[in-house]
C-alpha cells in the first residue's frame, strides 16, 4: 500500500511511504518530517520515498529513497548513512540441518573465534598503504585476486562487488587509519552473522535458480564499511558544510547537507564513498572466506557459494525510464535495498530469467527473507525495496525492558544458539525492539516491489 | 551531574554539562566513553594529546569527539579524564585513558552526528549530542 504525502513548503514532488496502516501507526512524526525534508532537496525526480521498515535518521529517514537529475540535482552524505554499504550477503551451502544440528554450538563458537567482532579487535589481515587502495578501487576482485574466493563470488555481488569510479585519493588518511585493520572484520551494534536454515520456499522458479531448498543451511552476513565508510561519511558531512555555508544555514537539519551535483566536493564525495563501498563489499567477502573455513574443518565436505550480496547504504548512478524518457540519477537508497526486475542488464546471468535476488534480514532470532525484484519496483521506487525490521524501541528502553541472559534463554528455547562480544548487544537488538518483519515483508509484497522467494529461520547467531 | 542519557529510537543521544563550555565538553568526553564501557572503572594509563580548530562551537564538538571515535578505532584507546582548553574555536586537550580491550565492553560507536545537537551556554552551560551506533 502507498501512502501519498501531499506538496507543502518547499517541497519539490510528493512523497511516498510504502506502509499499511499497522505499520503507519508506529512511524514516528520526525520520520514522515524527514520525508518532506528529502523533498525539498534540488533536483529530486519523482517521489521522495520511504520504505516499509522507515524510522527516523540523519538526514533522510531509514528507509529513505531519493533520485536526483545528473545536472541539476545533489548528492548527500546523508542520503547514504555513516555505515556506506551496510549490506547482506547469503551464502547457501550443500549442507541440511540433519547434517549439522549436533555441532551447531561449536559451529557458532568458531565462527565467533575466527571472525573479528565487536570492538577493539583486529583484522589478522594487515594491509600496507598500496593495497588498502587496491581494495578501495577494486572491492572484492582484489580479494580474488589475492586467493580468496572465488570469481563465481563476484558475479554474484551488487554491481559486482567493485563500483568502478572509485578514487582512493579522495578517501581521508584518517578514514584509511580507521579501516586499515579492519577488514574482515563485523563490527558491532545490529551487524550479524547467523546460521539459517531454508524454512519455506515460496517461489519454486527463483528458489531454484537461486539454488535454495528446503531445509538447506545458508549463512547470513550482515555488516559494512566499518571505521573507513563512517569517517568518510563524518569528512564530507563537515567538508560541505564549511563549504557551503548559504546552504546548511537553509537546511531543517545539518545532517541533510548536500553538495550540487557538477561541483567538485559533490564528485570527490561520491567517488570517495564508492571507494568505501568498495571495501564494504571486500569486507563482506572476507568474511564469507573465514566462514568457508569454519564450515570446511568441521564440515569436510561443505560446499558454500554466494547467492548475493545486495548494498543496503549507498548512492550510485542509474539509468532509469521518467515518464517515457531514460535518465542518469543519482539514486540514494539509505536502509533501501535495490531490487532490479529480470533481465535487467546488471544483474547476473543466472538469474536474469527471475530478477535481482533482495535479502531482507529480520531482527536477532526472527525469520529472514529472500525477495526478488519487480518490474513495479523499477516504476514505483527506482528499483528498491526494504532492509530489514527496522527499529521501534530505544536501546536505553530495550536494555529496561529486556535482561540479555533472558533475550539468550528465551532464544535457546527455539533452539537458537547466540555468541556474542557484549551481553549489552544482546539486549539492545532483542526480536522486541524491532518492528515485525512478517508485516514489513507484507508491505513490501503488496506494493509489489518484490515478491517472497523462500523464508529462512536462524538457529545460530554471532553478533559483535 | 556530569552527563545524562536521553531516549532514542535508534542510537545514543546524551547531555553532558559544566559551569562553561570546557568543562561540559570534557563531561562530553566521559559520556562518550561510558557508551563503550563503564567510564568510572577506566584507568588513567595513557596519556593523548590533541588539537583541533572549527569554524563554530558545533563543529568543534563534533570534530573533537570524532576524534575519540577515531582513537578507539586505530588505537583501542578510551578516555576517562580530558583536561581542555577552548579559545576561538581552537581546542587543545589532554586525555587520559586505557586501552579498551581491557575492560568489558558494552558497545560501539560509529559516528558522531548532528542529530538534535545542542550547546546552550547559560549559567551552566549543556551540550547536547545524538551519536550513531
Amino acid at each position: 500500500m502507498e501512502h501519498i504525502i501531499k506538496k507543502e513548503g518547499d517541497m519539490k514532488v510528493e512523497g511516498k511511504i510504502f506502509l499499511n496502516e499497522k505499520l503507519l501507526k508506529k512511524v514516528e512524526d520526525d520520520a514522515i518530517q524527514q520525508v518532506k525534508n528529502m523533498a525539498s532537496l534540488p533536483g529530486i525526480v519523482g517521489n521522495a520515498i520511504a520504505m516499509s521498515d522507515m524510522h527516523v535518521g540523519y538526514g533522510f529517514p531509514i528507509g529513505g529513497v531519493a533520485a536526483f537529475d545528473e545536472k541539476t540535482g545533489c548528492i548527500t552524505p546523508g542520503g547514504v548513512g555513516f555505515d556506506i554499504n551496510c549490506g547482506v550477503r547469503l551464502l547457501t551451502s550443500n549442507l541440511f540441518y540433519e547434517d549439522i544440528k549436533l555441532k551447531i554450538k561449536n559451529l557458532v563458537s568458531d565462527i565467533f573465534n575466527k571472525i573479528p567482532c565487536g570492538v577493539g579487535r583486529n583484522s589478522d589481515i594487515n594491509l600496507t598503504d598500496e593495497q588498502l587502495d587496491q581494495v578501495l578501487s577494486e572491492g572484492v576482485s582484489w580479494a580474488v585476486r589475492n586467493g580468496y574466493g572465488n570469481e563465481d563470488d563476484i558475479l554474484h555481488c551488487e554491481s559486482n562487488g567493485q563500483i568502478k569510479n572509485a578514487k582512493p585519493s579522495n578517501v581521508s588518511p584518517k578514514a584509511k587509519a580507521r579501516g586499515r585493520k579492519q577488514l574482515g572484520t563485523l563490527g558491532a551494534g545490529n551487524h550479524f552473522i547467523e546460521i539459517q536454515i531454508v524454512d519455506e520456499i515460496v517461489d519454486e522458479k527463483a528458489a531454484k535458480m537461486f539454488g535454495l531448498k528446503k531445509d538447506q543451511i545458508v549463512v547470513m552476513i550482515h555488516s559494512g564499511s566499518r571505521g573507513l565508510g563512517h569517517q568518510v561519511c563524518s569528512d564530507y558531512l563537515r567538508k560541505i558544510e564549511d563549504e557551503f555555508p548559504e546552504i546548511i544555514s537553509k537546511l531543517p537539519e545539518k545532517d541533510l547537507a548536500y553538495a550540487p551535483l557538477g561541483t567538485k566536493i559533490a564528485e570527490d564525495y561520491f567517488t570517495a564513498m564508492s571507494a568505501a563501498a568498495n571495501f564494504a563489499w571486500c569486507n563482506r567477502h572476507i568474511m564469507a572466506h573465514r566462514l568457508r573455513e569454519v564450515f570446511k574443518k568441521l564440515f569436510p565436505e561443505s560446499e558454500m557459494k554466494t547467492l548475493y550480496d545486495v548494498a543496503h547504504n549507498i548512492a550510485k548512478l542509474e539509468e532509469h525510464e521518467v515518464d517515457g524518457e531514460k535518465r542518469n540519477l543519482y539514486v540514494h537508497r539509505k536502509g533501501a535495498t535495490r531490487a532490479f526486475p529480470k533481465n535487467h542488464p546488471e544483474i547476473p546471468e543466472d538469474y536474469k530469467e527471475v530478477g535481482q535476488p533482495v535479502l531482507i534480514p529480520g531482527s536477532m532470532g526472527t525469520a529472514s527473507y529472500v525477495l526478488v525484484g519487480t518490474n513495479e519496483a523499477m516504476k514505483k521506487c527506482f528499483g528498491s525495496s526494504a532492509h530489514g525490521a527496522g527499529r521501534v524501541m530505544s536501546r536505553t528502553a530495550a536494555k529496561k525492558q529486556f535482561k540479555a541472559e533472558e533475550v539468550t534463554k528465551e532464544l535457546e528455547k527455539q533452539n537458537i544458539f547466540v555468541k556474542s562480544a557484549s551481553w549489552k548487544g544482546v539486549s539492545e537488538e532483542a526480536p522486541g525492539v524491532y518492528k515485525d518483519i512478517d508485516e514489513v515483508i507484507k508491505a513490501v509484497v503488496e506494493a509489489k516491489l518484490a515478491n517472497v522467494v523462500a523464508k529462512l529461520k536462524p538457529f545460530g547467531v554471532v553478533k559483535g | 551531574m556530569r552527563f545524562k542519557y536521553l531516549d532514542h529510537t535508534a542510537d545514543v543521544k546524551f547531555q553532558a554539562y559544566g559551569k562553561d563550555l570546557t568543562e561540559a565538553f570534557e563531561n562530553a568526553v566521559l559520556a562518550t566513553t561510558n557508551v563503550i564501557t563503564d567510564v568510572d572503572k577506566v584507568k588513567k594509563e595513557i596519556i593523548k594529546e590533541i588539537a583541533i580548530s572549527s569554524k563554530t562551537k558545533e563543529s568543534l564538538l563534533f570534530d573533537f569527539l570524532n576524534e575519540l571515535i577515531f582513537l578507539l578505532d586505530t588505537e583501542h584507546f578510551i578516555a576517562s579524564e580530558a583536561k581542555i582548553k577552548i579559545k576561538n574555536n581552537e581546542l587543545k586537550a589532554v586525555l587520559k585513558g586505557d586501552n579498551c580491550n581491557n575492560y568489558k565492553m558494552t558497545g560501539d560507536i560509529k559516528a558522531v552526528t548532528y542529530n538534535f545537537m545542542e550547546i546552550k551556554e547559560d549559567e551552566e552551560v549543556m551540550v547536547q549530542v545524538v551519536l550513531d551506533l
